[in-house]
């Protein structure tokens, strides 16, 4: 017997699925060292999508994101570098599942460098959502990408670290580990100064910022608030932006 | 092949890890699954639209199981059925809003403004036979898919489609007569 040209023919129709076919699918792990320790990492066809430090990393992110995990052959290009240094604007973050006002409070927080911190009504008004500060706290506890996201770098405005998404020890390592000087910070904290300006250029600023550590002991001014900073002449700094919080 | 097999190694890998378990079910079906999708849409890309999302929906129903619901799965034709309602659903969304037809259309006519994507979609699909196949009834397109691009079982085919074997070998054999004399009339 003959086979069925047809049958032959409609057989020959069956083909693979295209190679790339699973990353629309599936999200790739891997498991990377940092400053606090092994964390697993989970990223899309679009980016870095999860952060997760301790046990339960695939549990967790079944339960967020209702996807299949695969093993990632190697890293995303530049994950390492962007963890090691603690500069990560490099990596491309899949942040499709959050909402618009997540979106922004993470894009926010992104662009605070290495080394400083600002205060969560910093991130709300810089997002313009000035009496949105709760909001910001709780936008920050559910950041699905620690690290890349720097939230450790979000404090409160009375010097203490705050809360994290992997717990506050785990910010506070990860501030230290980047040379954020906490001691001094708690340090003006506790003399209620919260911006440092200088008299030679008349810029105040918040702390932390490379432009606040550069002033000499003779030129510093600390300040309760930016009102008082600005009633004695200070201008808000434009690299760390203390006076976005104010309108002008 | 019937899966009664209980050392089905899909089944196995899901009971040991759901994510593992998944790259086996992908591993094993992605074929099958994408090949049914292409050959019912006739698209190459809404056939990528279709298989990643009745992979991901199959990975989803599988997080919600229970261990004696997996114990006894049958995978193939599970995932087939996904795959057969999407399309299904897909089917009655675009009769509502009539797309330009474009499988009324003669095979070699070109659409100048075809984009890159559909101009290679068109040559993967431009296959005569893949064409006519779009020209038959839907139940008979999707049976004749299953039961001879797919090479499911006919027992399968009736489960996946719900409905009788018999039904399942009446739409085989008009589809395969349509063709026939849509090919011989050519």
């Amino acid at each position: 017997m003959t086979p069925d040209p047809l049958l032959t023919g409609l057989a020959a129709l069956a083909v693979d699925a295209p190679d790339g076919l699973l990353d629309r699918i599936a999200a790739r792990w891997v498991s990377v060292p940092s400053p606090i320790g092994e964390l697993h990492v989970a990223c899309t066809d679009q980016g870095v999508a999860y952060v997760h430090a301790g046990a339960g990393f695939a549990e967790a992110f079944r339960e967020r994101f209702g996807r299949p995990l695969v093993p990632a052959a190697r890293p995303l290009a530049g994950l390492l570098p962007a963890l090691r240094t603690g500069r990560s604007s490099g990596v491309p973050l899949d942040l499709r599942g959050l909402s618009p006002f997540q979106r922004d409070v993470l894009e926010a927080v992104r662009t605070i460098p290495r080394g400083e911190v600002r205060p969560y009504a910093w991130v709300a008004a810089r997002i313009g959502r000035p009496g949105a500060v709760r909001a910001v706290g709780a936008a920050l506890g559910r950041n699905p990408v620690p690290l890349l996201v720097p939230c450790h770098r979000v404090t409160r405005s009375d010097g203490v670290v705050g809360d994290h998404v992997f717990g506050p020890a785990a910010k506070e390592r990860l501030l230290l580990a980047e040379g954020a000087d906490l001691a001094r910070v708690r340090e003006l904290a506790a003399a209620r100064v919260f911006y440092l300006g200088s008299d030679t250029t008349g810029v105040v600023c918040f702390p932390t910022c490379h432009n606040a550590r550069r002033i000499t002991p003779r030129h510093r001014h600390g300040f309760r608030t930016l009102a008082q900073a600005r009633a004695a002449g200070y201008r808000p700094c434009r690299t760390c932006r203390p006076g976005q919080s104010l309108t002008g | 092949m019937r899966e009664t097999d209980c050392l089905d190694p899909v089944r196995k890998a899901l009971l040991d890890d759901l994510d593992e378990g998944f790259a086996e079910l992908y591993g094993a079906y992605r074929g099958m699954v994408f090949s049914a999708a292409l050959r019912l849409s006739g698209r190459w890309a809404d056939a990528e639209d279709l298989t990643a999302e009745a992979f991901l929906r199959a990975y989803r129903a599988l997080a919600g199981y229970e261990r004696d619901r997996l114990a006894e799965l049958q995978p193939r034709a599970w995932l087939m059925t996904i795959l057969m309602n999407l399309w299904r659903n897909q089917v009655r969304t675009s009769a509502r809003k009539p797309p330009p037809e474009l499988r009324d259309q003669p095979v070699d006519k070109i659409d100048p403004g075809e984009d890159v994507e559909e101009a290679a979609a068109r040559r993967e699909t431009g296959d005569e036979l893949a064409v006519l196949l779009g020209r038959l009834p839907a139940e008979q397109r999707a049976a004749v898919v299953l039961r001879h691009v797919v090479d499911l079982p006919v027992s399968e085919v009736a489960a996946v489609l719900r409905i009788p074997q018999g039904t399942v070998k009446s739409h085989v054999s008009r589809g395969l007569r349509r063709l026939r004399e849509l090919g011989g009339a050519r």
